[in-house]
């Protein structure tokens, strides 16, 4: 499917302690009061979705799902012997929720700071003569609640599983096709829901491709991904420059 | 037609106008001192220099940026502007380096692992473009084990957020959850009773 070569490293996910806010925002359940069990599997499903997608999967998402392990199974212990091994120690969830507060504080801080760059961007000075040249590959990325995007990514997927057609054959359906795919279904009207960049009945693997194709547009800011409210479904847009506005 | 008068106001919005960078009050001072009369503030002049702009709608105003002052246009111009403007495109921060450059922001001079720490992933590569962007410098050395270097927010930073100084960094939420629930200790997180099933949940049937 994907060859050897095209390994990811898609910068785009901001890390451990973002998903696990998610997740916890996702099941709305109480920060100082996880229900680790749900959570854990939660998390490695979606360890299981980057790794389907052949995502270079940060260390550090792995160290967190053994954090998560080991609390949960120093939860499953019997209260006595909990108790016996643990004396004066603390809830094994504290140091975990701890670091989670201080993460969300700066992160809440970030979104605020995503904002004053907006309102920024709207106003105009005059410019030294030549603008500072931002290098295509350096572009960094739009803010967007990727992890949202998987949990799209992933029911498409379970879509695509239950209507596997039994084939075996190799699909020559490149990241370029999946690119092009993308941009084509898009253009006539700028904006298109999620899941129409998909087929029924299509290969597992192609789906893969189109995502990954996806990923890599929204990296180069070609394309945004939107959500008008809560619930109503992802939507994917074409960027028009600011600079073309 | 020349004006009867040359006042100080005026001076002071020439050099605003052609300004290429926010120009802060001392250097406003130094450059009008042939202009100021005793009891003249360049403060009283930027004052009412904005108070016009802001009766007779002006397109623009002047916004304190960066420890400095600077003419800027309002929001609502920005579609007429971005077409002048095609080429150049407005490059946002990705959320990684937004959270990078915030903990940096509040918590500065602070080294790559404190960084680290707080985010819970490797910083390198951001504080990398973070630096090639000129957002943050290297102020120094942090004296421990290894000598890790201290980052620092730069002046680009306050200008590229808009930000009259780091005084005016809005303030930090405090550890609270939505509730108002204020940090609890270690004490008050202990299990609670088995039949209460903190923690522990039972399978999930889905």
């Amino acid at each position: 499917m994907i060859e050897q070569d095209q390994h990811f490293h898609l910068d785009i996910f901001a890390g451990p302690l973002d998903l696990l806010l998610y997740l916890i925002r996702k099941n709305e359940v109480d920060i100082y009061n996880i229900p680790i069990q749900r959570i854990t599997e939660q998390y490695l499903k979606y360890l299981e979705l980057m790794k389907i997608l052949d995502l270079d999967i940060a260390g550090e998402f792995l160290s967190m799902a053994a954090t998560l392990m080991h609390i949960k199974s120093r939860l499953l212990l019997p209260p006595e012997e909990r108790e016996e091994l643990e004396e004066e120690e603390e809830d094994p969830r504290w140091e975990l929720v701890r670091q989670l507060l201080e993460y969300k504080r700066f992160k809440d801080a970030a979104d605020l700071f995503g904002n004053l760059e907006r309102d920024q961007g709207k106003t105009f000075s005059r410019k030294p003569a030549v603008p500072d040249p931002v290098p295509a590959a350096e572009l960094p990325l739009a803010e967007i609640d990727l992890f949202k995007l998987l949990d799209a990514f992933s029911e498409v997927l379970n879509e695509a599983e239950k209507r596997r057609p039994p084939e075996f054959e190799p699909d020559p359906f490149t990241l370029d096709d999946g690119r092009a795919r993308v941009l084509e279904r898009i253009a006539p009207r700028e904006a298109i829901l999620f899941h129409l960049l998909f087929d029924r009945g299509e290969p597992r693997t192609r789906v893969v491709v189109v995502f990954l194709a996806l990923l890599e547009l929204i990296r180069q800011q070609a394309v945004q991904v939107v959500q008008q409210g809560h619930f109503s479904e992802i939507m994917i847009r074409k960027v028009i420059p600011a600079g073309a506005g | 037609m020349s004006p009867k008068n040359i006042s100080l106001k005026r001076v002071v919005e020439a050099i605003l106008f052609v300004a290429p960078e926010p120009i802060s009050s001392g250097r406003l001072d130094e450059l009008t001192a042939g202009i100021r009369k005793e009891g003249e503030r360049v403060k009283d002049a930027l004052a009412e220099l904005a108070g016009e702009y802001e009766s007779e709608e002006r397109s623009f105003t002047i916004r304190k940026v960066a420890e400095g002052y600077q003419l800027r246009t309002r929001e609502i111009y920005a579609s007429w502007i971005r077409n002048l403007y095609r080429t150049r495109r407005t490059v946002y921060l990705s959320k990684p380096a937004l959270e990078t450059l915030a903990i940096i922001a509040y918590k500065q001079p602070i080294t790559r692992s404190e960084i680290e720490a707080i985010r819970g992933v490797a910083v390198d590569g951001i504080l990398k473009s973070l630096l090639e962007r000129e957002l943050i410098k290297i102020s120094g050395q942090k004296e421990v084990v290894g000598r890790p270097y201290l980052y620092r927010t730069c002046r680009k930073f306050l200008e590229h957020f808009g930000l009259p100084s780091l005084a005016a960094l809005p303030p930090l939420e405090s550890r609270e959850t939505p509730s108002g629930k204020k940090i609890i200790s270690a004490a008050q997180l202990r299990p609670a009773p088995p039949e209460a099933g903190e923690g522990i949940e039972p399978e999930e049937t889905q």
